[in-house]
């Protein structure tokens, strides 16, 4: 199952006058995978959890399937920075945690392929506490897959696992994904994470945030992160961040060509 | 918040660090020694007959009077009845405790309110109820009773309003993106996020009940561990009154090591805060 989503003309700010997001629009197609990539802060976690329906009061329309997200949905699975485990209870029941008690029944059979599925089998029984990084975030990659969501948005997901860890989630995830075929919004700072996972890496500006520039990444998977072709997409993405990141409200550019 | 990073692995992380038994013998017998050398001083003192027995009694008279209560078994009715009445006390407490702190540490309206009431009444000592409860109830159970559930209801209400309230909104997020809400938020995400705080809430609680509640049968003319000790005064009995204070201690103590003690452990070991 995935979905589409539709992001149109949408702006969003906390105080008035200072918007978080300006006029943005992207469509992504079902099991696309796209990434936000900006500058820290510029509010890219705010449109995720705008789409989520943790946060609202926004203009514009975001649409799944054509619907407006007015609330969070089991159709929108969401995985944070941080693992967010419920720490007393165990790998199974987390990761079974969205589904009611009525699916819960027939919930182990799902419980057992989701860990297959993120490389956690035998694990069902320990407690969070009980688990590295990497192996808490993949069980919340389990959680959020169990509502069989037609879309997963991820925010900064791999950002506080070390570097190794981190590919090798990247892969488990894309491993998923080609089984499951949801569509991914991925927010991320890390321009190599952007390539590797995405269909279209959308460039966004510093606050208030628009989208810049659309990149396509025309390469099959699996991906070579060292190929010549990422490695041009690389440079030109950098770039393309920089440009984005620059003040935006001076006429001058920045004083020192940083 | 995740500040580990570790490489992803099967191996799961070592969990607990068990003290090494040669420690814990070393803390029995400092122990042992401490409370052998107290009761020496007791006695030695007790014997050099600076005051009267029936005021300053030894240690062996207070533990001779100790056994005999318990062998006619006075003294464990007496605390069977004194269990009783802090049963009842407690559950009331507990009742309208979870319900009281859920209200006011969750609604804003009823936390500047009931929750500045609460937090004043939680400063009265208990025993000040106890004028009142007698006017109002009479010399009855029932004002025992009131007593009790007025020293543990507060600091109840209070732990689980502080549990509730800081219950870390990352968990309230994560679980809303699941589809819970509602109700379900609060019984599968608050509650137990909050259960830690609220263990001890509810242990505190309990201290203060079991207070209460011999401040209460002090006044009371039945058989209980309160009363045993008023009688023990009016018969001019100091031996007595050592006993049964003992009697108050080892029961608090049990129902503290055999209630709250392993249930408040386990949560902390399950909920990942150590201990």
């Amino acid at each position: 199952m995935s979905s589409t989503i539709r992001i149109e003309h949408v702006s969003k700010s906390f105080e008035a006058g200072k918007p978080v997001l300006r006029d943005l629009n992207l469509e992504i197609r079902p099991s696309e995978i796209v990434s936000l990539l900006g500058p820290s802060g510029c509010g890219k976690s705010t449109l995720l959890r705008l789409l989520s329906g943790l946060e609202r009061d926004h203009e514009g329309h975001l649409l799944i399937d054509g619907q407006e997200v007015l609330a969070p949905t089991r159709a929108v699975g969401l995985m944070f920075q941080e693992p967010r485990l419920l720490p007393w209870l165990t790998v199974r029941n987390n990761i079974l945690f969205g589904l009611n008690a009525r699916d819960r029944r027939q919930a182990d059979g799902l419980a057992q392929e989701l860990m297959e599925q993120v490389q956690l089998s035998g694990c069902a029984d320990l407690l969070p506490r009980q688990l590295s990084g990497g192996m808490a975030q993949r069980v919340a990659l389990a959680r959020a897959l169990a509502t069989e969501p037609g879309v997963l948005l991820l925010d900064e997901p791999f950002s506080a696992v070390d570097a190794l860890t981190r590919m090798r989630l990247q892969e488990l995830l894309l491993s998923v994904w080609q089984r499951r075929r949801f569509t991914m919004l991925l927010v991320t700072h890390d321009i190599d994470e952007a390539l590797y996972l995405s269909d279209r890496v959308a460039v966004l500006s510093g606050r208030p945030a628009t989208v810049r520039e659309i990149v396509h990444v025309d390469l099959p998977r699996p991906r070579d992160r060292r190929a010549a072709e990422m490695l041009r997409l690389r440079a030109y993405l950098l770039e393309a961040l920089r440009i984005a990141g620059a003040p935006q409200l001076t006429g001058y550019g920045t004083p020192f060509g940083v | 918040m995740e500040t580990h990073m570790q490489p992803i692995s099967l191996t799961p992380r070592r969990t607990a660090k068990p003290l090494a038994l040669h420690e814990r013998w070393a803390s029995l017998g400092r122990r042992i020694a401490f409370f052998g050398l107290l009761l020496l001083i007791w006695e030695a003192v007790a014997r050099a007959g600076i005051w009267p027995e029936y005021l300053f009694p030894a240690p062996s008279v207070v533990a001779r009077v100790l056994l005999d209560g318990i062998g006619k078994g006075l003294y464990l009715s007496a605390a069977w009845v004194s269990i009783q009445r802090i049963a009842v006390g407690y559950a009331i407490s507990l009742a309208i405790g979870l319900v009281l702190g859920l209200l006011i540490g969750r609604v804003r309206a009823l936390n500047e309110t009931l929750g500045s009431l609460v937090l004043g009444l939680q400063a009265l000592p208990s025993v000040c109820w106890l004028p009142l409860a007698i006017l109002w109830m009479g010399l009855s159970e029932r004002a025992i009773i009131f007593v009790v559930v007025m020293g543990a209801l507060f600091s109840i209400t209070l732990g689980v309003e502080a549990g509730v309230k800081n219950t870390p909104p990352q968990y309230v997020r994560a679980a809303r993106v699941l589809g819970a809400r509602g109700l379900a938020l609060y019984s599968e995400v608050v509650l137990p996020a909050a259960l830690p705080a609220i263990l001890s809430g509810l242990k505190q609680g309990w201290t203060f009940a079991w207070r209460s509640l011999m401040a209460g049968e002090l006044l009371f003319y039945t058989l209980s561990l309160g009363n045993l000790l008023q009688v023990g005064r009016d018969l001019n009995d100091a031996a007595q009154v050592m006993a049964v204070m003992v009697m108050i201690v080892i029961v608090g103590v049990i129902i503290d090591q055999l209630l709250f003690a392993p249930l408040e452990q386990r949560v902390r070991a399950r909920w990942g805060l150590g201990g």
